[in-house]
């Protein structure tokens, strides 16, 4: 019954892609899917078994779309460990809602509190991703995020300005000197209100240089003004391609309405290919102009750990026509999505949509046919190179719908298909079709830990599939999207796990857990929090007005608020609870949540303090509680909040009731004041 | 004295230039002659002691279910302190719901003057060996037992007091004649926490020096009892 519906699917997929294309012959997909199915009766649970209490093998960072965050699994086992909010408030710990970290979403548009989390990119060191960091980019308010990986947590986002659509980024150099952000909408640049048919002459692509290897210190190094298509992907070159970056463009029709049709009328689209190094010299050599555009940087303040916004104005822009040897254009066919650069550096290999080859081309040869001046012709001062002399070989018959190719590192590239709704494994050189395997369903990005990079870990691949449909038990019209992990450590490939995915994820990144595991910090150390709201001990806390503003500090530490009854506090006040945890124990976490707060919950590592706000809607009595079940008595850690009518003039006091003085009667010093 | 956590900084007691073994033991007055054997040893047991400054006497490890890693207790002559640095504080913040006093190593007037006994019987030793005397050398290695005995008997009343010392009119989980003493050697368990005591290095290096105090004694006994054995024969 199960290889009947899967026969059935594929069979569908086939024959929707026939129609759909016009492109004749079913033989390349569901050719193996009884074997596949076959093979999980096979030795698929034991390779993804990873016992209770024991750790995967690598950490994997899946981006969540259009939940704007990333998450992180382990692999083999497919299980979830963490949700990293990035880009959308997230009411689970008080991200965006916190007074500490709402600056973080803070735009030129003022709080964006959501975007549409695409690409995860490791930081690198020589080609080789390094640990440090993670970026994602949110593609539709243009911003690139870095999130530390020893919190794993957004510690950094910059706004790209003048551009619409950051989709072709955060993709790094191999130095982590640069990551980049592509237009993937033309818009007019600068921003302007003209008619949307004059397309053609007013809208503009950018891409960004963005300064990246310096933490809080990200800023647009520069912009090249590019002509108005749609750049969709990107990866930087490494080894003999190391300094130039290609990006995939679409829409060279420059079609601006119904671009299903308009913008898949030509036989090749581009690839842009950047000589950033040739930018960098331009640059130095006066050739930018400066350029308006405003664009917010907000980043956590390492001794704070409270996020702050600046708002920055201006950019370098170069002109193509004004850097002779910066940009040219390599033709591709056909609405190329995604460019993979492999490890060696010397092919770039391209996911042509609505191809029915995979193009590969050579960077030795691109080299030589800009020395050659083989040129087709010139576009706003780019090159277009002669597709003859760049490419180096066509994958014949791969399969519907070339996305995305990943590498293992022993000569072989790995391409997601779309439409035939399979993984595809062909050799690099040869660009034969090695082995094929289905996916369930509409494989959107692929990703092996490492497969984009100079060293990959060659040994499981991760589908990333855009439906999911009967994979899992149903949950209504809407079911969660699916990842699939495959065996690629042999010939064939095997299909070893299904695993949902929260929100869509785009790309993904993994690397080995030794990379990671020994770095992840255990808890902030209560010397080291420099918020100026903390109380490092039972007796600091108290509360103190500012005209209409109350401030309220705490600790919270098993199992009691310090103070926990707080009077004073009258109708029309905003207040401010500084909330620390001061415990420093791992993993030991505490909540805080107020009785009709318009914010969320905050959530409060061990060591770390959040403030949030709350204004009283009435008079009253409100309680406050821990939201996080942190121990024995964590249903007695509560405490009151007395709200009066203006005038009454209740003076304010904060107290530690008597329960709490009972609990903690055998602390006299004080904990805290072991921390000074 | 300042309580230290960990072994960082510690008031070492001055110490004796110790004596040169090679010189001829010699007979004193009051006492038989102690060979070179007996006088090295006792020397080198005393500068093993030196030892006890620097590394934990004893430690004790509480596994919970929530602790797999563990929290620990390490014990010096001059310091009581957590394995790692938060470790004693967490313990205090768990004890807190069973009733139990704070371990507040300022409170503890052993932490104080141990390292001065320590201290002075490096120096006995020292002086044990330069001297030469047999009387000297039984009353060092005698003493030593003393301090020994007294300390670990100290330490037992000490974690007996800690483990009987409940606050029960305010613990927040009161168990009817639960006792929370840890073991002195060995393992039990103390509600959801299993407390292992052991000695540490600091210990084993006493236990040596001690070992080695008793070797130095009993070669200058047997030594004497030889030579006694010749002067009645010849």
């Amino acid at each position: 019954m199960r290889i009947a519906t899967i026969r059935r699917v594929s069979l569908g997929m086939c024959v929707a892609g026939a129609i759909g294309i016009g492109v004749g012959g079913c033989a390349p997909s569901g050719k193996s899917s009884s074997k596949t199915v076959g093979l999980l009766a096979g030795d698929a649970a034991e390779r993804t078994y990873v016992p209770p209490g024991s750790y995967d093998e690598y950490y994997a960072f899946l981006s969540g779309g259009f939940s704007g965050q990333v998450t992180v699994y382990g692999l083999p086992s497919g299980r979830l460990f963490k949700q990293i909010p990035v880009f959308s408030q997230f009411p689970q710990t008080g991200y965006g809602y916190d007074e500490d970290s709402k600056a973080m979403l803070n735009t030129t548009f003022g709080q964006v509190p959501w975007d549409d989390s695409h690409h995860t990119e490791m930081s690198l060191t020589d080609g080789v991703p390094d640990g440090r960091w993670l970026f994602i980019n949110g593609n539709n308010t243009p911003r690139i995020a870095r999130i530390d990986l020893k919190r794993f947590e957004t510690e950094e986002i910059l706004q790209i300005p003048n551009a619409a659509g950051g989709h072709a980024s955060p993709f790094a150099t191999p130095d982590t000197k640069y990551v980049v952000s592509a237009t993937r909408f033309s818009v007019p640049i600068p921003q302007s209100d003209v008619p949307i048919d004059s397309y053609k002459q007013n809208f503009k692509g950018t891409i960004s240089f963005v300064k990246a290897d310096e933490p809080g210190k990200m800023d647009i190094a520069f912009q090249i003004m590019m002509p108005g298509y749609d750049y969709d992907l990107g990866h930087a070159g490494k080894g003999p391609s190391d300094g130039w970056f290609f990006f995939t463009t679409y829409n060279s029709e420059q079609a601006n309405t119904k671009l299903e049709v308009n913008a898949s009328q030509a036989d090749k689209d581009y690839i842009a290919a950047i000589n950033y190094k040739r930018a960098e010299e331009c640059i130095a050599a006066g050739k930018g102009k400066k350029f308006g555009g405003s664009y917010v940087h907000n980043y956590v303040d390492p001794a704070t750990r409270i996020a702050k916004s600046e708002t920055k104005t201006g950019v370098t822009m170069l002109y193509p026509a004004d850097c002779d040897g910066l940009a040219y254009y390599l033709p591709t066919p056909k609405s190329p999505h995604g460019v993979d650069i492999d490890p060696t550096g010397e092919y770039i290999v391209a996911g042509g949509k609505l191809a029915t080859v995979i193009p590969v081309h050579s960077y030795t040869k691109m080299v030589k046919a800009i020395a050659d001046k083989k040129f087709e012709k010139t576009i706003d001062g780019i090159p277009v190179l002669n597709y003859d002399a760049v490419v180096a070989g066509e994958v014949k018959n791969p399969g519907l719908g070339p996305l995305h190719t990943e590498f293992d590192g022993k000569g072989n590239a790995y391409t997601s298909m779309f439409i035939s709704s399979e993984v595809v494994k062909w050799k690099l050189g040869t660009w034969e079709v090695l082995d094929r395997i289905p996916v369930y369903y509409s494989v959107g990005h692929i990703m092996i830990p490492g497969g984009d990079s100079k060293k990959p870990w060659g040994k499981y691949l991760v589908a990333l599939d855009k439906i999911t449909k009967d994979r899992y038990l149903p949950t209504g019209p809407e079911g969660s999207r699916s990842a699939q992990l495959i065996d690629i450590s042999g010939d064939k490939m095997k299909m070893l796990l299904d695993f949902p995915t929260m929100g869509e994820p785009h790309y993904a990144q993994a690397v080995p857990a030794s990379l990671l595991q020994p770095g992840s910090l255990k808890f902030q150390k209560l010397t080291d929090n420099k918020n100026p709201s903390v109380t490092t001990s039972e007796a600091a806390g108290g509360i103190t007005r500012t005209g209409k503003r109350v401030d309220v500090k705490m600790i919270a530490i098993r199992s009691h608020f310090a103070p926990d009854n707080l009077e004073g506090v009258e109708l029309g006040d905003t207040v401010y609870f500084h909330v620390t945890n001061i415990e420093q124990d791992w993993n030991i976490a505490h909540g805080f949540a107020v009785f009709g707060a318009n914010t969320s919950g905050i959530t409060l590592p061990p060591g770390e303090t959040r403030t949030i706000r709350w204004v009283p809607q009435t008079i009253g009595i409100f309680p406050f509680y821990c939201t996080d079940f942190c121990s024995a008595l964590h249903q007695e850690m509560q405490g009151y909040v007395r709200v009066s009518a203006p005038g009454l003039h209740v003076p304010l006091s904060a107290n530690t009731s008597k329960t709490s003085q009972t609990q903690n009667g055998r602390l006299p010093a004080g904990r805290g004041e072991q921390h000074k | 004295m300042k309580t230290q956590m960990g072994a960082g900084y510690i008031e070492t007691p001055p110490l004796a230039v110790p004596a040169p073994v090679g010189a001829a033991a010699r007979t004193t007055r009051g006492g038989a002659r102690v060979p070179r054997l007996s006088r090295a040893l006792t020397a080198i047991a005393s500068l093993v002691l030196i030892g006890l400054f620097f590394v934990p006497l004893w430690r004790v490890q509480l596994v919970a279910p929530q602790y797999p890693e563990g929290l620990g207790m390490r014990i010096g002559i001059s310091y009581v302190a957590g394995a790692i640095p938060t470790d004693l504080d967490n313990i205090n913040g768990l004890n807190h719901y069973v009733g139990m006093k704070r371990i507040t190593p300022d409170a503890i007037p052993e932490l104080r003057y141990m390292p001065w006994i320590v201290g002075g019987l490096i120096l006995f030793g020292l002086i044990a060996a330069l001297v030469a005397s047999r009387k000297a050398l039984i009353a060092w290695v005698a003493s030593f037992l003393l301090v020994g005995v007294a300390g670990l008997a100290d330490f037992w009343r000490w974690e007996y007091d800690y483990g009987h010392n409940i606050d029960f009119d305010h613990a927040i989980i009161k168990i009817p004649g639960m006792n929370y003493q840890p073991p002195l050697i060995g393992v039990k368990q103390l509600l959801n926490f299993t407390a292992v005591s052991w000695p540490d290095t600091g210990a084993w290096l006493a236990f040596t020096a001690f070992g080695l105090g008793a070797i130095a004694l009993i070669v200058a006994l047997r030594k004497q009892a030889v030579n006694g054995s010749t002067v009645r024969g010849a």
